[in-house]
């Protein structure tokens, strides 16, 4: 069985990652609904999972992929976690503009 | 042939990671995630991790993006009606996405990583049996802690958006 | 054995302070005392046993238990000496220590606290045993230290009178200075013998050892401030008088018979060092005259029968000084011996006068005791007439060879100890027969109550007077018991002077001064009958005396005042600068802090900024910058 990275080269993989990464951290800082940053953070999330898969054919070895694995485990309870407080926050404010949330002022 | 079909689903991936960055409506946000993790489901399959795919598109392209848009109705936020923010804010916020692009890729680069050749050790080590045995033999524990995870995940979503009740 | 007899012999009067301290409530007032009196009987008898074996064997026992410090080449080891000297000294603070024990059943006991006044006489012999056992010059210091405690706690004991806590702080206080004075000269002895054994040292310097004579003179010097400060004598000696607040019992045993002459036994146990170090012997000598003739002036005119003891007591010690000075060791112990004894039964006396009156201690306000406290009378007119120096009474045979041996080294010396000798008869004689003769001058309810004292007190008070009248025999000049017994320990015996006509006409010259000032008192006080007149109308030279030189005053003025002054300057200056710069930190941080809040403003957005920013910076500077 060849090795797709014989082809592609791994560093392809790591300027994606590092591209989609980045677009993630762009939209996080960029948008003021907070469910357009929770896209943005599952688009940080999948850069990772992918530059582990890349790195795990790289390596020709299952760890990377198990760690996957584990990750979206975390991140589909994280979103189910988060969008539950979201509605709740949406019911007390009406809202979910991000930049209306200003509790946490110390 | 491969490296062609590589830039393809790249450029789609990136492209609709921006898309779903810039629409104004949260619900056309959500259908080019989708896209875009449909694109990243094809790297898996790319890479042969057959497995990791389905299950990628199982849960995010389903489950994930099921729910994200349940709840985008049921906030009724399908109007383009948020403000942007202020402009200072987005220079800021685009200052950081080159700042950010810049340090990892300067790292990486200056790391000057040898990659001069790639193992091909010919072994089976990503098909669905072999991911089976090794998660269900020596990643048993976590296994069990994730699906716990996934169990308290689910209750607290289920308290968190219940209705309260006060008094009770 | 032995070593067992010699634990005994100290720890008794530790188990005695333990079981009062823990238990003595419990017990009551009486097992209490008889306990305490009963431990350092103990001592007293273990004692006994070990001075006739050393007396006959000649030989002195050695008590090793244990090494205490152990540096490189230097060691201290928790050893007792008991030679002839330290049982010389337990003889009497363990003998006089006994009867004093005994005397305070009875004088303590309307006291609530009587079980604590045990406690704390039975701690006191046993840091005097230490100080007298120890083998080393840092035992003594244990013991040395201890006992000044001791005198604190019980010059103090009456502590609810602040006059009496401050009389306690003085005494403290000056002591500190001469225990400071004291360890430096340890160290110093240390640095240059290595050792701290008497014995050693001793060995050290009979090898002809090269020693440094210049630091051996600043030690040793050091060493007699410590004396000064112990001994009471100039300019340290102030707080001996004002000891007096405490119990009568403790005047008679710590601040006349037994602690003041800690200063004494040093001198005596390190003489072979002072006798390398003349210039500091010129200097004892001096300041122990000078010190005789002060307290001796202060004491004529005194009116608190207590306060005349013990200006009478810094009298004597100073003539003890002097005769050290004189490099008479031997004489210099043989006062301390006859003086232990009549001052003793001197202050139980006037303690018993103090009992009789209810704690009148004004002689202005007594007179006329002789008819009703006859024991009393005769035991004080024994003691009086010991310390006034006439023939046969001790007294006599320990100031007459002081006076012979200061006649020896230098005239003037011989006047100013002669002087005070005269003095003394005068003011003692001044006190008995303000005290007990003429008619009573106090009021009508004191004079119903007089009585004799009971037998627990006037037992004591015969003892002593009979030790008074017959102590000198212990070194009768010619026929010297004690310097044959001391010489072991002395290194270099006093020049003893063939008694000649020159010797005789001294004796003569003595008993005729004492007799001078014997007669002005019997003229002043019983032909006239005056009575002295109230401190206001004191005046001249005799208000002068009557407010000791105005010493207290000042002290005072040169030292507690700029010290007051130096103390204020850094309260008021320094830590008001040095609290400023320590609140201006807090202030600074305070004032940081609510600026640092305003980036807190609530904004999740601002937030992520920060932290992709801050994560950027952390890569950055991990992998970027090295």
């Amino acid at each position: 069985m060849e090795n797709i990275l014989q082809e592609i080269g791994i560093d392809n993989y790591i300027y994606l990652s590092t591209l989609l990464f980045c677009v993630g951290a762009f939209g996080v800082l960029f948008r003021r609904n907070a469910i357009v940053m929770f896209m943005s953070i599952e688009i940080m999330l999948n850069a990772v999972n992918l530059l582990l898969v890349a790195f795990s054919t790289y390596h020709q070895d299952a760890a990377g992929q198990i760690f996957v694995f584990f990750s979206m485990a975390v991140a589909a309870a994280e979103v189910a976690v988060g969008l539950a407080i979201l509605v709740a926050v949406y019911r007390n404010v009406k809202g979910i503009d991000i930049d209306n949330l200003k509790n946490l002022k110390g | 042939m491969i490296l062609t079909l590589f830039y393809i689903l790249s450029a789609i991936t990136l492209a609709t990671a921006f898309l779903t960055i810039f629409s104004k409506n949260p619900i056309h946000s959500a259908i080019y995630l989708v896209l875009c993790f449909f694109s990243i489901a094809g790297h898996y399959l790319m890479f042969n991790a057959q497995f990791l795919a389905i299950v990628h598109v199982i849960v995010y392209s389903g489950a994930i993006m099921i729910l994200m848009l349940f709840t985008i109705m049921l906030m009724n936020l399908n109007k383009e009606d948020e403000k942007n923010k202020t402009l200072l804010s987005r220079i800021a916020a685009a200052g950081a996405f080159g700042l950010v692009a810049l340090v990892l890729i300067a790292t990486f680069i200056k790391s000057h990583a040898v990659i001069a050749r790639y193992d091909v050790s010919g072994k089976d080590y990503q098909s669905i049996k072999v991911l089976g045995q090794v998660l269900l033999n020596d990643y048993m524990v976590p296994f069990e802690f994730a699906s716990i995870l996934l169990l308290v995940s689910m209750i607290g979503a289920v308290l968190l958006s219940k209705k309260e009740h006060i008094n009770g | 054995m032995e070593t067992n007899l010699a634990l005994l012999l100290l720890f008794a009067p530790f188990a005695g302070f333990l079981i009062n301290v823990f238990f003595g409530k419990k017990i009551g007032k009486n097992a209490s005392g008889y306990l305490g009196t009963a431990a350092v009987a103990v001592s007293f008898v273990v004692t006994l046993f070990f001075f006739l074996q050393v007396s006959s064997t000649k030989k002195a026992i050695s008590v090793e238990l244990f090494e205490w410090l152990n540096l490189q080449n230097f060691t201290v080891g928790f050893n007792f000496l008991l030679d002839q000297l330290s049982l010389l000294w337990l003889m009497f603070v363990t003998g006089i220590g006994t009867l004093i024990h005994l005397y305070s059943i009875s004088y303590m006991h309307d006291d609530e606290n009587m079980h604590k006044f045990f406690a704390y006489l039975n701690l006191f012999v046993f840091f005097m045993l230490t100080l007298v056992m120890g083998s080393n010059l840092l035992i003594m210091f244990i013991g040395w230290e201890g006992v000044g405690l001791c005198s604190y706690l019980l010059i103090g004991f009456w502590y609810k009178n602040q006059d009496y806590n401050d009389a306690a702080k003085k005494a403290f206080i000056m002591n500190r200075i001469g225990d400071l004075g004291f360890l430096i000269g340890i160290f110093i002895l240390a640095h240059i013998f290595h050792t701290l054994e008497y014995t050693n040292i001793r060995t050290a310097v009979e090898n002809a050892w090269t020693i440094d004579r210049t630091w051996l003179t600043i030690a040793m010097l050091c060493l007699f401030i410590g004396a000064c400060g112990k001994s009471a004598q100039i300019p340290l000696y102030t707080w001996l008088p004002d000891a007096m607040a405490g119990p009568t019992p403790v005047s008679a045993l710590i601040h006349a018979a037994t602690m003041v002459t800690a200063g004494i036994f040093m001198v005596t146990r390190l003489n072979f060092l002072f006798n390398l170090t003349p210039d500091v012997l010129e200097v004892m000598a001096i300041v122990g005259a000078i010190t005789s003739l002060i307290a001796a002036s202060i004491g004529l005119v005194q009116n608190d029968i207590k306060k005349v003891l013990a200006y009478s007591t810094v009298s004597q010690l100073g003539l003890m000084f002097l005769a050290l000075g004189c490099g008479a060791y031997e004489i210099a112990v043989f006062h301390v011996i006859t003086h232990a004894f009549f001052k003793a039964c001197l202050f139980l006396g006037s303690g018993s006068v103090i009992h009789a009156l209810h704690g009148e201690q004004d002689m202005r306000n007594m007179g006329g005791l002789r008819k009703v406290m006859k024991i009393t009378f005769a035991t004080f007119l024994i003691s009086t007439l010991a310390i006034s120096g006439l023939p046969p009474f001790s007294g006599f045979f320990s100031k007459d060879e002081i006076l012979m041996t200061a006649f020896h080294h230098n005239t003037v010396l011989y006047v100013i100890g002669s002087l005070a000798s005269i003095m003394t008869a005068f003011y003692m004689f001044r006190l008995l027969y303000l005290t007990f003769y003429k008619d009573f001058r106090g009021t009508e309810e004191q004079k119903h109550h007089l009585h004799e004292s009971p037998g627990l007190i006037t037992f004591p008070l015969i003892v002593l007077a009979i030790l008074a009248l017959v102590g000198g025999a212990i070194s009768l000049p010619g026929a010297s018991w004690l310097n044959e017994y001391l010489a072991p320990v002395i290194a270099k015996p006093a020049v003893h002077h063939h008694l000649g006509p020159t010797e005789y006409m001294l004796m003569g010259i003595a008993v005729v001064g004492a007799l001078v000032g014997i007669g002005i008192a019997y003229a002043k006080y019983m032909n006239k009958g005056e009575v002295p007149p109230q401190d206001s109308e004191i005046k001249g030279v005799a208000g002068l005396l009557y407010n000791k030189y105005y010493v207290d005053e000042v002290y005072t003025a040169i030292i507690v005042k700029p010290i007051y002054a130096i103390g204020s300057f850094f309260k008021n200056v320094t830590e008001a600068a040095i609290s400023g710069l320590v609140f201006g930190f807090g202030k600074a941080a305070v004032f940081l802090g609510k600026q640092g809040g305003a980036v807190q403003n609530g904004s999740v957005g601002f937030y992520l900024l920060i932290f992709v920013l801050g994560i950027c910076a952390i890569v950055g500077s991990i992998f970027l910058i090295k």
